[in-house]
């Protein structure tokens, strides 16, 4: 299991775009990927429970990548989170 | 003639008959399936077509509004593979043997409820995104796509609500105008308005009975026949539909069924608007520059970030004023850093290397915010406020300077001070920056180089703007201020109308020796009072080397039109000796 953790910068937050991406993002790897935000958890695959956790700007969210494919996709991940969000 | 209020989400006029939209909206039954796999079959080809409905409707967005516009389609799509939504659908029709449509109708209700009940507004928003693949999925299912009717003119679109994808199937050709009941100014509805530049209003407060539901709610009435009354003369959708009706996207007004005299006015605002527009594309992208080379940077005063349009619109060349009161005004207590930072940042990137220039918080007795406990005063004009306020509470302008700072590591900001008097408080703010910065060091946050000016408002700074000049990096004289203290005639106060003279010579010849001691000093010198967009001065202020105006984004092309066709050498003896008095050349 990988973990790490990640403060959103985008000034808008998880919105509707943003979400859209880390769905098709987080779709690419085997691995189950998770966001915890304020105590609440979501599926990284699923848009409407992510959109859900309501994520603004200076939110911290702890990503948790399990699976075959966990390192690269925990890498692949933070890279994209810190090029999008 | 009815007038009603809503939200504008973009300026100017439209005037045409109204044409009431109503959704098709499914009416669904449960009914008993037999064959649960038949259904579910019937369900998931549905969802496919759904999706290469949103293909088709993403590539034609792409082409009408951009990529950004468009994205919703695509989003759509990404809804529609949900395993939340889809298994839940699923679900219902396995376990409670019912119908593809009811199942969708139902978790498509759950959904977007689940969006309506969030605290963020834009999330709020989102509630529409989910009826909307709902609807589409039903229509499917159904099998009705009886659709709308066509217009056969170009109509002012009045509807309850308006979905991305029912917005992107209009023929956009013939719309003049949205108007709807609900919807946000984030909505993609107003998003789209924005990118079609069409005066569009939100949250209009139009009788619900209009699209026939009853609903005490929204019944407002204005206008020069008086309030209405709750439930009488209620609008319905039929008397409206292919009524005449002015919408104002400036005040965010539609007129229904508008007097002779409102239609007169409005087909005259109308008519400036447009040649507001032609002049826009004839000088958009000019540079503002003189017939013999002098350049002037024509720069736009803005008091809010919601302001940003306009600025990119008139095509401003830079923010030569942005009034940060906003942020403190109306709020229960202190804006914090970080709220602070992100309006700063976000003008910053807006504006994409563009000059903006932010005044620090410029309040007084007379305008003030309670949390700040100012006491009252006999005069507050030259009271308590601006950088008196932020100089006797250093916490309060710290936090300003920090979110300012920060900002300015995302585009060009330039601080600038207000109701400076003396060289003394300049070395205070100097020092207090550099305590800022250093702090911010430490905290390895990064920041931009940023430009430090004052505002030259007082007679005091402008007596001694020799000195002033340099301890900063620009001048920009506020002729507001400047001329009440300077010709001691308050301008609210109606009975001295016969003493004021906005041109008086002392207020001239101020402005010239303050440009001309910022000249020796080697800073540049702007005016962002009003006095700035006043054409009758430009040639004068041309003649006088003022090397930026900043005024209302409306005033930019006009100013800079005047510009283009002036020739600053020829003229400028003339033009001193006419405003500044006889002897004035050698001032």
């Amino acid at each position: 299991m990988k973990e790490f953790r990640y403060v959103i910068t985008d000034p808008e937050g998880v919105h509707a775009r943003p979400a859209g991406e880390l769905v098709k993002a987080a779709k690419q790897w085997e691995a189950s990927v998770k966001i915890t935000s304020a105590g609440k958890t979501a599926d990284a695959k699923k848009i409407f429970g992510l959109m859900g956790l309501g994520i603004r700007q200076g939110d911290e969210i702890v990503v948790t990548v399990e699976g075959a494919d966990e390192e690269q996709a925990a890498a692949a991940l933070e890279e994209f989170l810190k090029q999008a969000l | 003639m009815r007038v009603y209020q809503g939200k504008s989400v973009f300026g100017g006029i439209a005037i045409g008959k109204i044409h009431v939209y109503r959704k098709g909206e499914q009416k669904v039954t449960r009914s008993r399936i037999a064959d649960v796999e038949a259904e579910l079959a019937r369900f998931w080809k549905a969802r496919d077509t759904a999706i290469e409905q949103l293909k088709g409707l993403y590539a034609k967005a792409v082409k009408e509004v951009g990529e950004s516009g468009a994205a919703i389609f695509e989003i759509h799509q990404i809804m529609l593979t949900d395993d939340d939504f889809l298994e839940s659908i699923e679900n219902m029709i396995r376990t409670q043997q019912v119908n593809a449509e009811y199942a969708v109708a139902v978790t498509g209700d759950n959904f977007s409820g689940m969006f309506a009940a969030m605290e963020d507004e834009y999330m709020r928003g989102r509630a529409a995104d989910v009826k909307d693949i709902s609807e589409r999925l039903l229509t499917i299912l159904i099998g009705d796509d009886s659709g709308q009717t066509a217009m056969e003119e170009p109509v002012i679109l009045v509807a309850e609500d308006l979905a991305p994808s029912e917005t992107v199937q209009l023929d956009k050709e013939k719309i003049l105008s949205f108007v709807t009941l609900h919807g946000s100014v984030n909505s993609h509805t107003a998003i789209l308005a924005r990118t079609m530049a069409i005066p569009a209003l939100v949250g209009t407060q139009l009788p619900v009975g209009l699209f026939g539901k009853e609903s005490e709610a929204f019944e407002e009435r204005v206008g020069k026949e008086g309030i209405g009354k709750k439930g009488t003369d209620r609008d319905t959708g039929c008397q409206l539909n292919g009524m005449l009706a002015v919408v104002d996207g400036n005040q965010g007004l539609i007129y229904v069924d508008p007097d002779e005299q409102t239609l007169k006015e409005m087909r005259r605002k109308q008519e400036q608007e447009r040649e507001r527009k032609e002049l826009l594309q004839t000088l958009k992208g000019k540079e503002s520059a003189t017939k013999d080379g002098q350049p002037m940077l024509l720069y736009a005063n803005i008091g809010n970030s919601r302001d940003l349009a306009m600025v990119l619109q008139n095509d401003a060349e830079g923010i030569g004023l942005f009034r940060s009161e906003f942020l403190y005004l109306g709020k229960e207590s202190y804006p914090t850093e970080e709220e602070q930072f992100r309006v700063y940042k976000k003008v910053a990137e807006t504006m994409a290397g563009k000059r903006v220039i932010i005044r620090t918080l410029d309040i007084g007795a007379d305008k003030q915010a309670d949390y700040f406990h100012l006491n009252a005063e006999e005069n507050p004009a030259m009271g308590l406020r601006g950088i008196r306020i932020c100089l006797t509470r250093p916490d309060v302008f710290r936090t300003q300077l920090r979110a300012l700072f920060r900002a300015s590591a995302y585009g060009k900001i330039a601080i600038m001070y207000p109701m400076i008097t003396s060289v003394r408080e300049v070395r205070q703010i100097r020092e207090l920056v550099e305590s800022v910065k250093k702090e911010l060091d430490c905290e390895h946050i990064c920041y931009g180089q940023v430009e430090q000016g004052i505002m030259i408002e007082t007679p005091a700074a402008a007596i001694i703007s020799d000195l002033l000049a340099k301890e900063v990096d620009f001048f920009s004289i506020g002729t507001n201020d400047l001329t009440q203290y300077l010709l001691a005639i308050d301008r609210q106060n109606e009975a001295l109308d016969s003493f004021y003279d906005p041109f008086h010579p002392a207020l001239l010849r101020m402005i010239y020796q303050t440009v001309q001691n910022a000249h020796k000093a080697g800073i540049w010198c702007g005016i962002c009072g009003e006095l700035g967009a006043e054409t009758k001065l430009t040639k004068l202020f041309l003649a006088m080397g003022i090397d930026e105006l900043s005024v209302s984004p409306g005033a930019i092309l006009p100013l800079r039109r005047m510009i283009r066709d002036t020739d600053a050498a020829m003229e400028k003896t003339e033009q001193l000796k006419q405003w500044l008095g006889e002897d004035s050349v050698g001032i």
